[in-house]
């Protein structure tokens, strides 16, 4: 069965090379290209959902392992387990809602996208998604590496070419930032093979960092550490991310909050904790303390935005700092939080921003103020999917938001032994509270957006036209920071509602319900998913408990 | 004294000579025609492409290294003492120059089609500066290595000057010569004092000597130390490392493009193949005296390559600087030559990727100077959407140069060169190349966006580049994506040289 993550790959590969190679034969059909492409990468994976040996997450399926370049070591080794399964989905599913949403809604002119480039766009996207399937596919250290690469310059064009205004600056602070961090990675992991001599990830883990002296084990954790926790992204290295996903096109946004995330925190659970766990062991009391940092600081961040946008931006780094507690822990249950709330913030946050993109294609600007208030009057399907999402997202019981984030909490109350407990409980105690904080600022933005009186559309002066602005000397508008008028005041024009385009749009509601049934689900049914991710989960921390 | 010479062996560089002599022949007699221009292209390229053969025959001829022009047993006193050797080593420069050559002379076809240069003097001067860049990976005498090296340089600064009533031109040549012949003038000195000392001029020989159980045991003067040093320096010139490096950029954008990618590549290749000679084989034993200094120029002339290209404006200058930055990671894997026997191999290998991807990327700079002729970074603006074939080919090159996948040739290489260093016990110059790769990551990066940048006004380009232009980028984009599909070729291949 190997031959499925090579079609996994091979795919979305194919699509992007016939696209360079014949690049006019496809104009006409492009819309339908795309989804035909990725949507077969879609059902590949579902195959692989349903082929996948249940009885044995904690073993490698699908395997595939030939040589590649023999003078380094590297081997084109791939394969799925309990962990990477629900992620290769997951990139397969968003990728291809992101082509639902574009191509459906490139039909109805509200998405400029595809007037803008379209061939191009289609190509990046497509590279996109080989590299993020790739980078959860990958058991060899140096494959890893090229995809974890590969995935940055689509990336890079996906928010320097489809952008906002102050896109140029945006997708070099990303690329930048991520690039620093990756060489920083690739000497951590040739640290491992000066080592160890292999770079094969399945026998590193096996091996439990047998051979490496406890030394090298914390350099090279620190190293391959840094660069995951820059596309994480951990506290102090997360400056890029607000920005990146400020400016990034919606698809952008979704999906580097739904999946390149994710190849950070997958990343610890590959490689950096089964290959190196004394090194983690020494440097998870740090880990922890600077994922509760991040998740206090950016529930505060978040509080004090005025952008819709750049407000999700900050709870995916409160978001992610959970999913780093959960590593920090050691134990089984912290890491299965960890993985769940991977997952989980992977849906939640990408329905986010595809709301929040619905949301400025409506109005034009994702300032809060400037939306004004009412949105469950004006656009009330809108209004509840938002408020859906962000509920989600603050973690109510019910919804998949929620799991992940109490595990990763209830693993800091007993972590691994060897590890300060003491310490590990006012983690807890500390994120605790981030999650207050978390409820309080989503629960400000559902009062400023969708509660309160709809305000006259001041702020929709222009009708919405399919041109993309393209030009970097568009005007800078200042915030606006008009009061949003409270409910029962005098100022009622109902007039103003009709200016407002439509609600949801029907390729919208398609490309959503999925995200919204997948929360639903993990959120009532979360054994789902912890089943699949315990079993590889014990096996990896082997060495430890 | 008879010597015996195998012609088959110096078959390479005879070829290339006579067929200089052809084309300077030829166009003396020939009509001063257009379709004269091509046939004397075509002549060069058949000479290169013969010499190649012969260089793949000797490849498969025979696994043990050959050697000619040798003194006689009687007269050596027991030595095997060998001016001229082909071996894995020799054959992978060769190829790599030869193949170079290719790319440049169909380059060159380009640029000659406008006619302000003369056509016969500048492929009598490729073909001879090529005769000194196949000589030298083969000479095994410090003598031979000094004329072939000067064969290699004093036709660059006629080709530099050919394009004849242009100020930069004729700057850049002047430059280029008086640079080169104060590091020739300081190396002849580190020869002469390494002469003095050994009594002799043979690699194999001054690697007998300079040994630590060498015959003159470990009473050497600390003269050696002087000529060490010289000799190093006065290769640095030659690849343009630091601190010898103020001449790249000024040359490279005085010069006409295919020569700015003939010092880039074969020029370069020739300076790396006589500092591997001298001081791998000749000066093994002085480890101790050049390693921390090429380790000192390594992480230098990267860092200054890297910091000078981030200010550029012009796309020749940067490559310039590129250029430079990218001689020192070549040069890396040597500081640690002397604790690991694969550096010459990984030096080689690096150098191998690099010229691949150098040379496409000023292909496409050609193509594109042919147009925009101040040739600044802004002029790239939207090439993807223009030309598609050109702009995704230069994209490909500089994310290649800048080791970023998809352009996994440079990607490798610098893995190969880290993996040395850090097996070589060299870790602060690990990660000072590490600081360096994302200082060049910038450059390029910004670079490589402006491709795809839609430009502000489209003017449709009349000009349709030659057949000759597009075969150019071909080959060289070819190249670099074989080898990042395949790295493991140009291991296989250089893996031969580190046993020479």
């Amino acid at each position: 069965m190997g031959w499925i993550p090579v079609a996994l790959l091979a795919v979305p590969l194919l699509g992007a090379l016939l696209l360079l190679l014949a690049p006019r034969t496809f104009r006409d059909v492009l819309r339908a290209y795309g989804l035909i492409f990725s949507g077969v990468t879609l059902a590949l994976s579902l195959m692989l959902l349903a082929k996948f040996d249940y009885g044995g997450p904690a073993r490698m399926q699908f395997e595939l392992d030939r040589p590649w370049i023999p003078g380094l070591g590297l081997r084109l080794h791939l394969g799925v387990d309990g962990i990477s399964l629900p992620l290769i989905v997951l990139t397969a599913l968003l990728t291809f809602l992101c082509f639902v949403y574009l191509c459906w809604g490139g039909a109805r002119g509200t998405s400029g996208f595809m007037s803008a480039r379209p061939r191009a766009l289609v190509f990046t996207l497509l590279v996109l998604e080989v590299g993020m399937i790739g980078t959860f596919l990958a058991l060899d250290l140096l494959l890893f590496f090229v995809f974890f690469e590969i995935v940055l310059i689509p990336m890079y064009f996906l928010i320097g070419i489809w952008g906002g205004q102050g896109r140029r600056a945006a997708s070099i602070k990303f690329i930048l930032y991520t690039l620093l961090g990756s060489v920083v990675m690739l000497l951590g992991l040739l640290l491992v093979w000066a080592q160890t001599g292999t770079l094969d990830v399945e026998a590193l883990s096996a091996a439990h960092g047998a051979g490496m002296p406890r030394s090298i084990q914390i350099l090279a954790f620190v190293a391959i550490g840094i660069g995951l926790a820059v596309k994480t992204p951990m506290w102090p290295l997360h400056t890029w991310l607000p920005d990146a996903h400020t400016e990034a096109p919606t698809t952008g946004s979704v999906l580097l909050a739904g999946v390149l995330l994710k190849m950070g925190t997958y990343g610890f659970a590959r490689i950096a904790i089964p290959v190196l766990p004394e090194g983690a062991a020494a440097v998870a009391p740090w880990l922890g303390a600077f994922a509760v940092v991040g998740i206090v600081y950016g529930s505060l961040a978040c509080l004090a935005q005025g952008d819709l946008k750049r407000m999700i931006a900050y709870s995916s780094v409160g978001h992610m700092g959970f999913v780093l507690l959960g590593f920090a822990t050691l134990t089984p249950v912290g890491i299965n939080g960890a993985l769940f709330a991977n997952v989980a913030h992977g849906l939640i946050t990408g329905l986010l921003f595809f709301l929040a993109g619905a949301i400025k294609e409506r109005y034009h600007t994702s300032e809060m103020p400037a939306l004004g208030g009412g949105m469950l009057a004006t656009m009330p399907r809108l209004g509840s999917l938002l408020t859906f999402a962000s509920i989600a997202s603050l973690g109510l019981p019910g919804l998949a938001g929620f799991w992940g984030e109490m595990l990763a909490l209830f693993g800091a109350f007993q972590p691994a032994n060897g590890l300060p407990r003491g310490l590990f409980l006012t983690y807890m105690v500390i994120g605790g509270l981030g999650a207050v904080l978390t409820a309080a600022y989503f629960l400000v933005m559902l009062s400023r957006v969708t509660h309160g009186r709809p305000r006259p559309a001041a702020a929709d002066p222009h009708p919405p036209d399919d041109l993309v602005p393209l030009d970097d000397h568009l005007i800078h508008e200042p915030p606006d920071e008009r009061p949003v008028a409270p409910l029962g005041s005098p100022a009622r024009r109902p007039a103003a509602v009709t200016l407002h385009p439509g609600d949801v749009y029907g390729h919208e509601l398609l490309a959503w319900t999925p995200l919204v049934v997948l929360i639903l689900l993990f959120g009532l049914w979360p054994g789902l998913l912890l089943s699949l991710t315990t079993p590889p989960v014990q096996t990896l921390l082997g060495a430890i408990s | 004294m008879i010597q015996q010479i195998d012609f088959f062996l110096i078959a390479p560089p005879l070829v290339l000579a006579l067929a200089a002599g052809l084309v300077l022949l030829l166009d003396a007699f020939l009509p001063l025609r257009p379709r004269t221009r091509t046939g004397l292209g075509l002549v060069t390229l058949a000479g290169i492409l013969l010499s190649l053969g012969f260089v793949v025959a000797q490849a498969f001829a025979n696994g043990s290294p050959r050697s000619t022009f040798c003194v006689p047993p009687g007269l050596a006193a027991g030595h095997v003492l060998c001016s001229f050797v082909v071996d894995g080593f020799t054959l992978v420069f060769a190829g790599m120059v030869l193949v170079a050559a290719v790319v440049i002379v169909l380059m060159s076809m380009t640029e000659l089609a406008g006619g302000a240069i003369p056509v016969g003097e500048w492929y009598f001067l490729l073909l001879c500066t090529l005769v000194g860049a196949v000589t030298l990976p083969a000479s095994r005498d410090l003598i031979m290595l000094v004329v072939a090296l000067e064969l290699v340089s004093l036709p660059v600064f006629a080709l530099t000057a050919l394009k004849r009533y242009d100020g930069r031109s004729s700057e850049a040549a002047v430059k280029l010569f008086v640079v080169s012949v104060v590091s020739t003038a300081i190396m002849l000195f580190g020869v002469s004092l390494l002469y003095g000392i050994a009594g002799s001029v043979y690699l194999s020989r001054l690697g007998e000597v300079f040994s630590p159980q060498g015959t003159a045991g470990a009473d050497l003067p600390a003269v050696v130390t002087v000529g060490v040093v010289l000799v190093a320096a006065g290769f640095a010139f030659k690849i343009a490392a630091v601190p010898f490096h103020s001449w790249a950029a000024d040359v490279y954008q005085g010069a006409p493009i295919p020569v700015a990618a003939l010092l880039s590549v074969i020029s370069k290749a020739a300076g790396f193949a006589g500092l591997i000679l001298v001081l791998v084989s000749a000066l093994y034993g002085q480890a101790g005296t050049w390693a921390p200094i090429v380790a000192i120029l390594s992480a230098l002339t990267m860092t200054v390559g890297n910091l000078l290209a981030m200010r550029q404006r012009s796309a020749v200058r940067l490559l310039a600087w590129s250029s430079v930055a990218q001689s020192g990671y070549i040069l890396a894997p040597l500081a640690v030559a002397a604790t690991t026997p694969g550096a010459v191999g990984t030096s080689t290998a690096y150098l191998v990727i690099y010229a691949a991807m150098n040379l496409g990327a000023f292909a496409v700079v050609m193509l594109v100077s042919r147009t925009a002729t101040r040739n600044d970074l802004d002029d790239y603006r939207g090439l993807a959407l223009r030309r598609p074939a050109a702009g995704v080919t230069l994209a490909f090159c500089l994310v290649c140069l800048a080791g970023l996948p998809p352009g996994l040739a440079g990607l490798f290489a610098k893995v190969f060169v880290f993996r040395e260093i850090m097996a070589g016990g060299s870790g602060w110059l690990a990660v000072v190349m590490a600081v360096n790769t994302v200082i060049g990551l910038y450059y390029y990066a910004v670079w490589t966006a402006r491709l795809f940048t839609p430009a502000g006004r489209a003017e449709p380009s009349l000009y349709r580049p030659p057949v000759t232009a597009w075969l150019a980028v071909g080959l060289a984009l070819a190249a670099a994506v074989l080898f990042s599909i395949a790295p493991q070729l140009v291991l296989d291949m250089t893996s031969l040289s580190a046993s020479g």
